[in-house]
């Protein structure tokens, strides 16, 4: 039988949990071996998470490059149902969610969740409206055929908000996918367990390998690297300020990479299209029409 | 000499020869000297007057006075009180009907403007007549009718202009690109510096004549003749709120490096290494003709020049064979003859930096084909070229030569195809030749580019997308994309 009144001491231990990364859909631990403590607003341990190296920064890049052409591939109502998916898991883990961001000392943190299950609602319904809002034919002066699509830029990097750490991370991944880019997402270095879970929640949905990877560390020294990186294409510099930004953004000019650094977000208004608009190309196709031989509707 | 029907490629050269049909220099009215315009004003830079010349003949042309520091300062603030004075606050209606003023100054001055053009540039009067002019004409036709419908661009509810932009425009199109920068920064309601090339400042100075007869309020618009250091002075200046470059992909490099955190914006227009990929299924004799307008449509000093062929092994002899025929025919000389296929160079630098980039197609073992059409013994002039036996290792493969230096790679099956023209960190545009619809539509999703001409090339309209992927650039000129790079739209929840 039981004892009812355990002797002093021995109340149940809980389970601290440390976070390893997010890479290629797995979770490995940083190649260095290094982790470091996340603490409260008040110094309190929370818990141990990975300390990412740059050699972090290049594996998480290949596993993007490795994901693009699949998720780039598939198509937008594939890529609206995924993201979907993930609002259903989050919203699922909602109550764990509250918790991690008020033991971050976040404020309204219920209100925070709620806003990031439905932001991700929100660009789930925008992959199958890219092409009509953002491209179409071109009344082109001549026989020709001409029309122009949103295309994804390719492998991003981006430095999440530092404050807000689930809605904020969310409002930077979300538009990134949703056009079929894939992302290396460096999570805010005081607060990454909301990223730590989201990374749980994104295994479990059914986004594939790679297509977001989260590192979590010191922005200062993962991101000049990638921002210099080869096979990255583009930067999102949200998480960033000072001296980082310029630095990053000077990196960035060695292989012409598109580079968006907004001077203030505030994610709880309503999202428009410029996060979407940065992360997209124009192709432009023509064709001729063949000569003009049947009243103007184009010879064939 | 007789004419035989039944040997084919071969051609009585002497029957068939044109006779000259040389334009009247007279039409460009090319004046002694031309002046800055700043404020509305014709005047006289500080900096040191340059001369300009007429590539064809390597003679001096005219003398323009060009700008310095100082000037710049000039024309950022006379650019700045015109934005706050009166371009920002006048409706978008209004705007507009100065833009279809200027599409209409430009198109009645056409004859002048592609004289000028041709004696400044070097490029064949029957290109500057045909596509230069009219379709700079066109780019403020198409802008104007922004103007009043900025909140149809669907770039949010309350799109507003950036403020003063600053643009640096290449030789290559020089009234052209002006009128790509112009039109679309006006629209949007943003005044403008501009700096045209060196070695073309001509038509955009009679441009400004053509705005300042439109009414255009002073300060709107402010042209700039200068070097590179008027150019970096002009991108580098507290005073703008955005840069607009096109020109090479080291000098855009520059430019985004050293706007680095100062959160101004930037696109750029930058080289290419267009592949033209062809099938064989391909109408041959067409997309012959489509190479040659590809790489030798002005010199080749295009920066989506179609300047690698990728053709299937399976046609490559007879595609390279008609190839030949066919620029054997093309006709090198006099740009101001309305027979000329092939212009001047632009500039001695430009002549050398062709010469030396072919040199390495020797070195590195290509094979060189030269056309055997004569080549005039004064100006700047470079016989239109193929290198054949190309790998895709030579600097004439990954390199832009800008210049009418074609590369001809081989490749077996649509997959490699792809591989080869996306293997570059250029991504401007391609082309794919090929009967085949469902070819044509899964290589233009394929490749990597911002245009994709098929069965085509070098199609231009002020309605249609234009700009690169990778280090080709980033942002879009025409269409609604590019409205974007003059449009501040952040009042969007600051997303």
């Amino acid at each position: 039988m039981p004892d009812e009144h355990p002797p002093p001491g021995a109340e149940r231990l809980a389970v601290a949990k440390t976070y390893k990364l997010f890479v290629g859909g797995a979770f490995p631990r940083s190649e260095s071996g290094r982790t470091y403590q996340v603490t409260d607003p008040r110094g309190r341990f929370l818990a141990n998470a990975a300390r990412a190296s740059r050699k972090d920064g290049r594996d998480a890049v290949s596993a993007a490059r490795k994901a693009f052409g699949g998720w780039s591939g598939a198509t937008a109502y594939n890529r609206g149902q995924v993201i979907y998916r993930i609002a259903e898991m989050l919203e699922g883990r909602r109550a764990q969610f509250v918790d991690l961001l008020t033991s971050a000392g976040e404020h309204d943190a219920a209100a925070s969740v709620d806003a990031g299950v439905d932001r991700l609602v929100h660009y789930a319904g925008w992959t199958d409206k890219l092409a009509a809002v953002f491209g179409g034919a071109n009344p082109v002066a001549g026989p020709f055929f001409s029309f122009s699509t949103p295309e994804p830029t390719g492998v991003v990097v981006a430095v999440a908000p530092q404050q807000d750490s689930l809605l904020g991370l969310v409002s930077v991944i979300a538009p990134i996918i949703t056009s079929g880019n894939t992302v290396v997402v460096i999570a805010s270095r005081h607060r990454p367990l909301a990223a730590l879970a989201l990374a749980e929640v994104l295994a479990t949905s059914d986004l594939p390998g790679g297509v977001v990877n989260i590192l979590t560390g010191d922005p200062a020294e993962i991101a000049p690297s990638l921002a210099a990186h080869g096979d990255v294409d583009a930067l999102d510099l949200t998480g960033t300020e000072g001296e980082l930004r310029t630095a990053l953004e000077r990196e960035a000019a060695g292989t012409v990479k598109r580079v968006f650094a907004p001077s203030a977000s505030d994610f709880t208004r309503a999202p428009g299209t410029a996060r979407l608009r940065a992360f997209l190309e124009t192709k432009t196709v023509w064709h001729p029409t063949g000569a003009l031989s049947l009243g103007g509707a184009g010879g064939y | 000499m007789s004419l035989d029907p039944h040997a084919p490629g071969r051609r009585a050269a002497s029957d068939w020869e044109y006779a000259p049909a040389p334009e009247s220099a007279a039409i460009g009215r090319v004046r002694d000297r031309y002046q800055m315009f700043v404020g509305g004003k014709f005047v006289d830079g500080r900096g040191a007057d340059l001369t300009t010349l007429n590539p064809a003949t390597a003679e001096p042309l005219s003398v323009v006075s060009t700008a310095s520091g100082p000037d710049v300062d000039d024309a950022v603030g006379q650019a700045r009180k015109a934005f706050e004075g009166s371009w920002s606050r006048i409706s978008g209606a209004e705007r507009g009907k100065y833009l279809f003023r200027i599409a209409r100054g430009i198109a009645e001055r056409a004859r002048e403007l592609a004289v000028l053009e041709t004696l400044d540039n070097g490029k064949p009067i029957k290109e500057s007549r045909d596509a230069d002019v009219p379709t700079a004409a066109a780019h403020f036709f198409y802008h104007a009718g922004w103007a009043d419908k900025l909140q149809h661009a669907g770039f949010g509810p309350s799109p507003r202009p950036l403020g003063v932009v600053g643009q640096v425009i290449p030789w290559n199109f020089p009234l052209l690109m002006a009128a790509w920068k112009i039109a679309p920064a006006l629209a949007a309601g943003n005044t403008v510096v501009i700096k045209p090339a060196e070695t073309t400042p001509l038509s955009i100075l009679v441009l400004a004549e053509i705005l300042a007869d439109a009414d255009l309020p002073p300060g709107v618009v402010n042209i700039l003749p200068g070097a590179g250091d008027i150019g970096r002075a002009l991108v580098n200046h507290p005073g703008i709120d955005k840069v607009a470059f096109t020109g090479s992909t080291d000098v855009g490099k520059q430019i985004q490096r050293s706007l680095a955190g100062t959160g101004r914006r930037l696109t750029l227009e930058l080289g290419g290494k267009a592949a033209n990929i062809v099938f064989d299924d391909a109408p041959i004799d067409q997309a012959v003709e489509g190479i040659v307008n590809g790489i030798f449509f002005n010199q080749g000093h295009v920066c989506c020049a179609g300047s690698r062929l990728l053709v299937q092994e399976s046609v490559a002899e007879e595609v390279i064979a008609k190839l030949q025929e066919r620029i054997s025919t093309l006709r090198l000389g006099d740009p101001m003859d309305k027979n000329t296929d092939i212009g001047a160079i632009n500039s001695a630098e430009q002549l050398a930096r062709v010469t030396a980039l072919a040199a390495t197609g020797d070195d590195e073992g290509a094979i060189r084909w030269t056309s055997p059409s004569p080549v005039p013994d004064r100006g700047y002039f470079f016989p239109p070229t193929v290198f054949t036996n190309v790998a895709q290792s030579m600097r004439i493969a990954r390199e832009e030569i800008f210049g009418p230096v074609l590369s001809v790679l081989t490749f077996r099956t649509p997959d490699e195809a792809v591989a080869k023209a996306n293997n570059t960190p250029y991504g401007l545009s391609a082309g794919v030749w090929t009967e085949k619809g469902s070819r044509i539509l899964g290589m233009a999703s394929a490749l990597r580019a911002g245009v994709v001409w098929a069965n085509t090339f070098n199609r231009f309209d002020p309605t249609a997308a234009f700009g690169g992927y990778k280090e080709s650039g980033f942002g879009r000129e025409g269409g609604r994309s590019g409205l974007a790079a003059y449009l501040d739209t952040d009042d969007e929840g600051g997303l």
